[in-house]
């Protein structure tokens, strides 16, 4: 036997050795049944990445979630508008250097559609506490079907570097449970992440 | 004529050429290491929040130098040397054009001293990936560009040394298999850097003015040249691996066949790896992301596997053929634990198989890269890979690199030895905080976690502070066997003792 320094003299394709046989065995069957998980988490997991994808564009993005806010708007925090939208509906967050637009006000349980999209670099939508990520892209708008499933005084972390106010853009999200008719007060109250 | 040397150690003959260009090579390699690893000092005590030593404008930009120096510039120039040695040195052959070879020596320097004035200078605050549209000066688009050329000629002049070699019948029998897999390095080169300029010209031309590039699009491609430039490292990892077993205890190849057949896998599937960035971007469907983040079946982490067994099985072979045959494990404990070589070999293996494999492959995949996407979880896994994987091979290679070709002694050699395990447990401590971090949602690329200045409040948990400081420790650790690595490898190549050669 040679090293894998010297060239190997004659004919080297031989039959491999019984210990290798089988490990090359168990790790090919290993690879399968990861593979076969992709696609069966993909139909029976609840969270996936797929949403509902289109391409748009920013100037036309900005003014459909601002037609948005103008429905639903309830009060301002921040400079920034808070809006609360009915269950079920379209809901829209603008991501732009250094904030998310507008803080959103959903109900536990219902179901809405969420578009994400930037209007001018990319951005990362992280979900704190409950760590959830997703690229957000100029030019795209990127549709995830969601449904609160706890109450809580959520934020969103920009967590894909979009310039030196990167460490600023935070947005936040207040789930409100629907048994309780009062919301949760500015910043900090309802549970901090 | 090409005047060879023969080498005393290995009875190789070396071409002057030959010897010249990796030396070139890896004192450069050597400098950018030093000033990447001064930037990650810089960046990891900002990260440290109890320290948070650099004002935000800093912290970005040596992120940006830190990253385009350890993953582009150290470790491709340090590939350049592999790629010399594995074609000319190891084949006993004369480099094919070796005037070819120092203009493309010149172009990447030319490149990196262009990148390294507009990083510095603050005209491309960027980060390594420079997303479009994140806008940096055209110099900078510029110096990658020439890089890549460079980088793309030494690839192909490696390929013309290797049919140099074969018409000059320079060796018997078929290459060895180090060779080949250095060959599928320099083939995964190829395809990385393609993608290379099929992004940055557009983008070059863009930053002028001149063009759209679509954000989707550049990460598409994009990242067809960051990860697989990664890819690149893996190979040419797993080839020292095979190197460092062969120089250090005479280790075997098992199976040639079995060997090669996955080299040949990481030629054919590696590349679809790029696909793991954009599983939670908008652009592509799941079918897409599915076929693509598996590899194709995970038939690469197929080829991982198969290395993961053949690479510890030659070792012993190799132990127990040179007499340590007493019980299960006597080839293990009586290994030379004190060869840096040695120990950065087990430790490479074990860094990057068990810590940086497994965490890459489980982040492909569309549920759990929903929660580690873009958070410390990824810089935790690719640490495990490119820094305790393949630059700690690196490292334990040029212990040797060091005498066969520098023709010196190695200078403080009891440093030497402690280095590796310095550098390993340093890594791993600080992989496994960042990575444990990320689990709770703390981002990567961040100047403030604890968002002072934002509009509004966020604490993580107080867990992620004592993490963090475990990294911060970890992190300084490694920092000091990188430090010595760099005193050791420098005082070596310029005062170290000389060691007599012959010439024919």
């Amino acid at each position: 036997m040679n090293s894998g320094i010297e060239s190997p003299k004659g004919i080297w394709w031989k039959p491999a050795h019984r210990n290798e046989k089988i490990w090359v065995a168990i790790a090919f069957a290993w690879c399968m049944v990861l593979f076969a998980m992709m696609p069966f988490w993909h139909l029976r997991g609840g969270q996936n990445p797929s949403g509902i994808r289109s391409k748009v564009e920013p100037q036309a993005y900005r003014a459909r979630t601002q037609e948005f806010i103008r429905a639903y708007q309830v009060g301002t925090e921040s400079g920034i508008p808070v809006v609360e939208p009915p269950a079920g509906s379209d809901v829209y967050v603008m991501a732009m250097m250094w904030s998310w637009q507008p803080v959103l006000r959903l109900r536990k349980g219902a179901q809405y559609t969420l578009h994400l999209s930037s209007l001018d670099l990319n951005h990362g939508f992280s979900l704190a506490p409950v760590n959830l990520n997703f690229q957000i892209l100029p030019g795209y708008d990127y549709a995830l079907r969601v449904t609160p499933t706890e109450a809580g005084d959520f934020r969103i972390i920009c967590n894909e570097f979009c310039g030196i106010g990167h460490h600023l853009m935070l947005g936040r999200v207040i789930v409100l449970d629907d048994q309780t008719a009062s919301a949760p007060g500015p910043t900090g109250v309802g549970g901090t992440p | 004529m090409t005047q060879f040397r023969v080498c005393p150690t290995t009875g190789l003959k070396v071409d002057p050429q030959a010897d010249a260009l990796i030396k070139a090579n890896a004192v450069v390699a050597t400098v950018t290491l030093l000033i990447g690893g001064i930037a990650a000092i810089g960046v990891l005590l900002t990260r440290w929040q109890a320290v948070h030593l650099l004002p935000a404008d800093w912290f970005y930009r040596l992120l940006t130098v830190h990253g385009m120096n350890m993953l582009i510039f150290f470790i491709l120039f340090f590939e350049m040397a592999v790629l010399y040695f594995a074609s000319a040195v190891l084949l006993n052959s004369r480099v094919a054009a070796p005037k070819v070879g120092w203009a493309a020596f010149a172009l990447m320097v030319l490149g990196t001293a262009i990148i390294e004035w507009t990083m510095f200078t603050g005209q491309a605050d960027v980060l390594f990936t420079s997303y479009v549209p994140l806008r940096a000066t055209p110099w900078y688009y510029l110096g990658v560009i020439l890089f890549a050329v460079g980088a793309l000629v030494v690839t192909i002049l490696f390929f013309a040394t290797l049919v140099v070699a074969k018409r000059e019948k320079t060796y018997q029998g078929s290459l060895p298999l180090v060779t080949f897999g250095a060959a599928t390095a320099a083939i995964i080169a190829v395809i990385t850097l393609g993608h290379g300029a099929a992004i940055y010209i557009p983008t070059f031309f863009w930053s002028l003015g001149m063009m759209n590039v679509d954000a989707e699009v550049y990460r598409l491609v994009w990242w067809g040249l960051g990860h697989s430039s990664q890819q690149i490292n893996v190979a040419a990892m797993v080839s020292v691996w095979y190197l460092l077993g062969a120089l250090t205890i005479g280790s075997v190849v098992i199976n040639e066949k079995i060997s090669r057949t996955a080299f040949v896998l990481y030629v054919l599937f590696i590349s679809m790896a790029s696909a793991h960035h954009l599983l939670v971007d908008p652009g592509f469907g799941p079918a897409w992301k599915v076929w693509n983040t598996s590899y194709a079946m995970y038939l690469a982490v197929l080829a991982s596997m198969i290395h993961g067994f053949t690479v510890p099985a030659g070792i012993e072979l190799g132990q127990r053929l040179r007499g340590y045959t007493k019980g299960m494990f006597d080839w293990l404990r009586r290994a030379p634990w004190g060869d840096p070589g040695f120990s950065a070999l087990i430790f490479s293996i074990i860094i990057f198989g068990f810590v940086g494999g497994i965490t890459g492959v489980t982040f492909g995949t569309e549920q759990i890269n929903i929660i580690a996407h873009n958070t410390l979880r990824v810089p935790g896994h690719f640490h495990a890979t490119v820094v305790g994987g393949t630059a700690l091979a690196f490292m334990g290679v040029t212990y040797y690199v060091i005498p066969l070709i520098f023709r010196k002694k190695i200078a403080f050699y009891a440093l030497a030895k402690i280095q590796p395990y310095l550098f390993a447990v340093g890594m791993l401590i600080f992989s496994t905080a960042m990575t444990f971090a990320g689990t709770f949602g703390v981002p990567r690329r961040h100047w403030d976690i604890t968002f002072s200045q934002a509009p509004f409040d966020l604490q993580f948990s107080p867990t992620v502070d004592l993490v963090m400081g475990i990294m911060g420790i970890g992190g300084l650790i490694a920092a000091t066997g990188g430090g010595i690595y760099i005193v050791v490898t420098v005082w070596s190549m310029f005062f170290g003792k000389p060691l007599e050669e012959a010439r024919v």
